[in-house]
């Protein structure tokens, strides 16, 4: 008979939300809004009707990839903190390739956009994939660095070469009809994108849970060491992971294109890439806890802009609630594996993957799932 | 060297009863020692003794379950290393406290000043009188980092010296010193007693034990076996420290299953290993084992046992030498091609060599996961029947799920045996198998390695439990400093004479 | 030649929120702590020296508010690192994200995202005034926080880490943690100082941009800048005068580009790809010299005595 610990996961990430809004209550007291009143549109509101329930559905999209991303990139022990640029080139691709496959069907041209956008993603991560396996130099600070240079990569385009010529605006043409992934639900913005980042999400978890390369990938997030002794090569593996967390991030670009956008535009991504980051470890680095991870702040989103129109609250109230969940789990994760360790493993003190797998309830146990 | 004594002058340092546990094992127990102004102490023994618990506790680096401790005669509650500075206690640990990118003054005037101001010249001062007053030289400017180990421990023993300690603690002071800078310490202490400190001399050399001690202390298994003048026979100190045989353990009686002439499994030749310092760890080590030969290694560990586990693992590159796996050349190969060779590798550090977070079921199979796979996909199934086998077969009392991290020691290494004999090796390169483990799981793991060597297997074992080394090997080589000591047939080995030879006196050097 | 001193004065101008930054989050890894709160403690300085000196109507306030905004973003980073030992990567990433939030949010309720707020910015002060330097002279006007930063804070930071018993403190937590525990020396303590204090230099980087620079706020004031201050520490190897080149060559570059934007040469190129350029010369310089870099020994890892 199993007691549910107060530190098992998902109590844990309960803890970090309750702790999050006793937090953001500060903020919102400030804006002269009821912290209840704000609570219950932020989480509850956008799920009351069917419209809004779909627009969570859009918002978690972006950060369904980025999460994922950043989340396969964590879990091998590699920090890629540079989602962001990666699914700024994956945009690029759409954007470019979305115009000249103009002719081709529909089913011919998205999967043109879709390759495009995983290898621009991938091939942004390449050099700081390469360095860190070269030659040992901190992935955090190359793939931190790419980030605005990917944004200067869009702007660049933006007011140069692919200025609308129609319009004069910083914005690119439209991409053609073929290559605009089709809404799925008349009078509400949910796309494509939606339904391949669940795709893609379901293929993850099932390359990480159920493959020997994923096992392999979870063993050197967890114990390099160990993982070299039995004959893995630690070096392959970070390669790889690095590179499909930046394709994967580049699809994100790609859906934002096709599927909201139609076009590149400056504001793009406000950020999802380092949502990416909160979602990745909200979810615990697992693919299941991304899902639910992508759509509770998805959620929070919504509910966010719903409330800053109808309470008066600056909508950046969403980020303080990402920053405060973030930190709150991130310690109480911490704080866990003090608990667990007393004769602390110094190689477990850094990784996100090493907190949840040493959390005492067998639910984040690396057995079988991912 | 006088020792002062019964004269009514309280000994410099008294511990009184020290109890300490770690878990199951009772580190220290009940141990008194009593050290006297103006003398050089030993404290001698095997690893896993107690010795250095014992004098980390003195230091305030660990609190002992019970025992109290007394100094200049007056009880003193030691938490923090503080607090044993602000009594008069230093320690010099065999990794040095030492911080290597600064420089020497740098390093001693480290949690002297308070505050902002920064009187480097002070510390410099302050260290070249200390350096002078016991003829020790070091310049105050040197980076640490760039100096020899004899000169940067030098820097520690100022270190302690600086802040005006009047007991010594050295931790297996000359692990790291070529000859002439042990003569040089050997100098160094002798004048620090002139002066009156007290040292202890935390040793398992009993030729420098000879040569520098008043007295000596001997403990064994975490008891203080007793205290004797520094002149008494080596071979009765080796015996004190190794103890006699407890319990009958059988030595395989059947006759030996090496037959005569067949080639050697492992034949290592000229290997010259550095050691994580870069020191040289091994030098020019030759070793040979044939198939269904059990050659035991015996050594007190930090004499580089672990540089040839490494090596052998494929987790250390030699920097000469050669080791061949069945004519096959492997020095410098990757596990990966260790484990082609079918060497078997079981390390001391067991944590580091599985992967703690993951199942039982899936570190037995994380050596050859392409041999558990259906399609693209891992087959569970076969892992868990893997699992299941391995674990009714090798006696282990865990889930297949349960993550290895929460398995007891035993049972640990249980997975490891089940992991690396599963694949039915030429060569088994094992270091402490049984250490932590009860007596159950002990027998087990010996009956599985004797199985192996009937099988034919050849394997080196590494161990520091003596008894073990006499039951299980077919040959014994002593380790120390590096090289090969001794070598004798299971008939010629007994302790007194390994002691000896773990203690660094060869046979055939005066008594 | 003009050209030339013009480039000089302006590199020296842009480099200051760099040189701050850097100073400060080399104060913070030297400790062994890598802070990537850094990109959201400059934002927030930003913003609150600039909220401050608008509301009170003196910079000066303003700037003390940013170096109180600094010193609480580097306790909160403390105690994340330090006293629950959480993953650091992640603890300043989520820093960043909620500083920039909270900074925003703010902005919004004061200024109702109305039209751009100005503040009277820090005047440029030339020592050299009453002297005739003729062109020369342009290099020597600059803020008052500039000439602070070159003439006090620099070799102060430097003295402080390289000559003071604090200084050694400092490094011999970053360096070898046991080996300070064994002398005496309180680590989380130190970290914790060494943090506050990096934050506070780092807040003050992000207000010299609003109350000096620029007299106003905006989105994206910082652009990335605590990022590149991130791999100017790595590229100055942990030391504060290699660190403050590296602001500087890293600046010259920046405001190279600006002018060469105007060259008919170069009219042509998209000015985003000039001013991509300092970003990837330092990606390039840090894949240059960047290999096998003795980073200090106990970087990224939590102490717990043991």
């Amino acid at each position: 008979m199993r007691r549910i610990s107060p530190w098992s996961t998902p109590a844990l990430i309960g803890f970090a939300i309750l702790i999050t809004f006793a937090i953001t209550a500060g903020p919102i007291l400030l804006a002269g809004a009821s912290p209840i009143e704000a609570y219950y549109r932020f989480v509850v509101s956008p799920l009351t009707s069917e419209v809004s329930v779909l627009e969570v559905l859009v918002s978690a999209t972006p950060i369904l990839f980025t999460g994922a991303a950043v989340a396969i990139a964590f879990r091998a022990g590699y920090w890629n903190i540079g989602a962001e640029g990666q699914l700024l080139l994956g945009a690029i691709a759409a954007a470019g390739l979305g115009t000249v496959v103009g002719g081709l069907p529909g089913f011919v041209a998205l999967p043109i956009m879709l390759a495009g956008g995983a290898l621009a993603g991938a091939a942004w991560a390449f050099v700081p994939a390469l360095l860190r396996v070269r030659f040992g130099i901190d992935e955090v600070v190359t793939t931190l660095l790419l980030n605005p240079v990917a944004l200067l990569l869009v702007n660049g385009l933006l007011h140069g070469p692919w200025r609308d010529p129609i319009s004069g605006f910083p914005e690119s043409q439209r991409i053609a009809a073929s290559a605009e992934f089709p809404t799925l639900i008349d009078r509400s913005r949910l796309h494509l994108g939606f339904p391949i980042a669940l795709v893609v999400i379901a293929i993850a978890w099932y390359v990480l849970a159920r493959t020997p390369a994923g096992l392999r990938l979870r063993a050197v997030g967890l114990s390099p060491g160990g993982a070299r002794f039995a004959g893995v090569n630690v070096s392959r593996t970070l390669f790889m992971a690095a590179l499909v967390s930046g394709a994967i991030a580049g699809l994100a670009g790609v859906s934002e294109v096709a599927g909201i956008q139609n076009r590149l535009t400056g504001g793009l991504s406000p950020g999802y890439g380092y949502t990416g980051i909160v979602v990745a470890t909200l979810g615990t680095l697992t693919m299941p806890g991304v899902l639910l991870a992508a759509l509770f702040l998805g959620d929070l989103t919504v509910g966010a802009s719903s409330a800053s129109r109808a309470l008066g609250i600056p909508s950046q109230i969403g980020a303080i609630v990402q920053g405060a969940l973030l930190l709150t789990t991130v310690a109480l994760l911490a704080l866990r594996r003090n608990r667990a360790s007393r004769a602390a493993d110094p190689g477990a003190g850094g990784s996100v993957a090493g907190d949840v797998a040493t959390g005492e309830a067998p639910v984040a146990a690396e057995t079988s799932s991912a | 060297m006088t020792v002062a004594g019964a004269g009514g002058i309280p000994p410099a340092l008294e511990l009184r009863g020290i109890t300490k546990r770690f878990g199951d094992l009772l580190a220290n127990d009940a141990v008194d020692l009593t050290v006297e102004r103006g003398e050089v102490h030993a404290l001698l023994g095997e690893n896993g003794a107690g010795k250095t618990t014992v004098m980390r506790i003195a230091y305030g680096l660990t609190h002992p379950d019970g025992g109290e401790i007394l100094i200049d005669g007056t009880a003193r509650s030691i938490r923090s290393p503080r607090d044993a500075i602000g009594a008069g206690i230093g320690m010099v640990t065999q990794h040095f406290s030492l911080v290597q990118p600064m420089s020497v003054a740098e390093n001693l005037a480290l949690g002297r000043s308070r505050g902002l101001r920064l009187d480097l010249r002070e510390a410099s001062r302050r260290a070249s009188r200390a350096a002078e007053r016991f003829g020790i030289r070091v310049d105050p400017a040197a980076r640490v980092a760039d100096l020899s180990v004899g000169q940067q421990q030098r820097v520690e023993i100022l270190k302690a010296l600086a802040r005006d300690c009047r007991i010594l603690i050295l931790d297996e002071p000359t692990a790291v010193l070529v000859p002439d800078e042990v003569d040089a310490l050997f100098d160094t202490l002798r004048s620090l007693v002139a002066e009156g400190l007290a040292v202890v001399f935390i040793s398992h050399k009993l030729a420098e034990v000879a040569a520098i001690c008043d007295r000596v202390s001997v403990l064994r298994r975490g008891r203080m076996v007793g205290t004797v003048a520094g002149s008494t026979d080596e071979r009765e100190l080796a015996r004190m420290m190794v103890g006699r045989s407890t319990f009958g353990v059988e030595r395989p009686v059947d006759a030996a299953t090496v037959s005569a002439g067949a080639e050697p499994v492992l034949r290592i030749r000229g290997l010259d290993v550095r050691g994580p310092q870069g020191l040289p760890a091994l030098s020019d080590l030759d070793l040979e084992i044939a198939p269904g030969e059990i050659v035991g290694v015996a050594g007190v560990s930090g004499n580089g046992q672990t540089e040839l586990v490494e090596a052998l693992s494929g987790m250390r590159r030699p920097a000469r030498g050669s080791i061949s796996v069945d004519g096959a050349e492997l020095a410098g190969a990757d596990p990966q091609r260790m484990m082609g060779a079918r060497v078997g590798r079981i390390p001391e550090d067991r944590h580091a060599s599985l992967i703690p977070a993951l199942s039982v079921a899936y570190n037995l199979v994380m050596e050859r996961l392409d041999d558990f796979r259906r399609g693209g996909r891992i087959d569970e199934r076969a892992i868990a029947d893997n699992a299941a086998q391995l674990i009714e077969r090798f006696d282990i009392r865990a889930s297949a799920n349960d993550p290895v991290g929460t398995l007891s020691g035993g049972n640990v290494q249980k997975v490891l045996l089940a992991r690396v004999l599963s694949r039915d090796p030429r060569l088994l390169v094992v270091s402490q198998p049984t250490r932590g483990l009860d007596i159950g799981a002990t027998e087990y793991v010996r009956s599985q390695l004797l199985a192996r060597r009937a099988a034919g297997a050849a394997i080196l074992l590494i161990s520091e439990d003596l008894d073990e080394l006499l039951a299980l090997s077919d040959r014994l080589v002593v380790l120390y400093e590096g090289r090969i000591a001794g070598s004798m047939s299971a008939a010629e080995a007994d302790r007194e004479r390994l002691g000896m030879l773990m203690a660094g006196r060869g046979s055939g050097k005066a008594a | 030649m003009s050209f030339l001193i013009d480039l000089l004065a302006a590199s020296l101008r842009n480099a200051t929120p760099l040189v701050y930054g850097t100073v400060g989050e080399t104060y913070a890894e030297r400790s062994g702590v890598l802070n990537l709160g850094i990109e959201g403690t400059m934002y927030a300085g930003a913003f609150a020296g600039f909220a401050t000196a608008w509301a009170t109507g003196s910079p000066l306030i303003g700037l003390l508010a940013a170096i109180i905004v600094g010193v609480l973003s580097g306790a909160l980073m403390a105690l994340m690192t330090v006293t629950f030992g959480a993953n650091q990567h992640v603890s300043g990433i989520g820093l960043t994200i909620g500083l920039i939030g909270l900074s925003e949010f703010v902005n919004r309720l004061i200024f109702q995202g109305g039209e751009l707020q100005r503040i009277e910015p820090m005047p440029a002060v030339s020592p050299f005034g009453a002297l005739e330097l003729g062109e020369a002279g342009v290099i020597f006007e600059q803020y008052g926080l500039t000439w602070l930063a070159f003439l006090l804070v620099v070799p102060a930071a430097w003295w402080v880490l390289q000559r003071s018993s604090f200084g050694l403190e400092i490094r011999a937590v970053g360096e070898n943690p046991e080996a300070a525990d064994a002398a005496g020396i309180n680590v989380a303590r130190t970290r914790y100082a060494a943090l506050m204090i990096g934050g506070a230099l780092m807040a003050i980087g992000g207000a010299f941009i609003t109350l000096a620079l620029l007299g106003s706020f905006t989105l994206d004031i910082i652009a990335g800048r605590g990022w590149v201050c991130v791999a100017l520490v790595i590229f100055g190897r942990w030391r504060i005068g290699r660190g403050v080149i590296g602001a500087l060559l890293f600046s010259l570059v920046f405001s190279l580009q600006f002018r060469l934007r105007i060259l008919p040469e170069f009219a042509a190129l998209p000015f985003e790809l000039l001013l991509a350029l300092p970003y990837l010369v330092v990606i390039a310089a840090l894949a240059l010299s960047g290999r096998n870099v003795a980073y200090p020994g106990a970087y990224l890892k939590p102490y717990r005595r043991s």
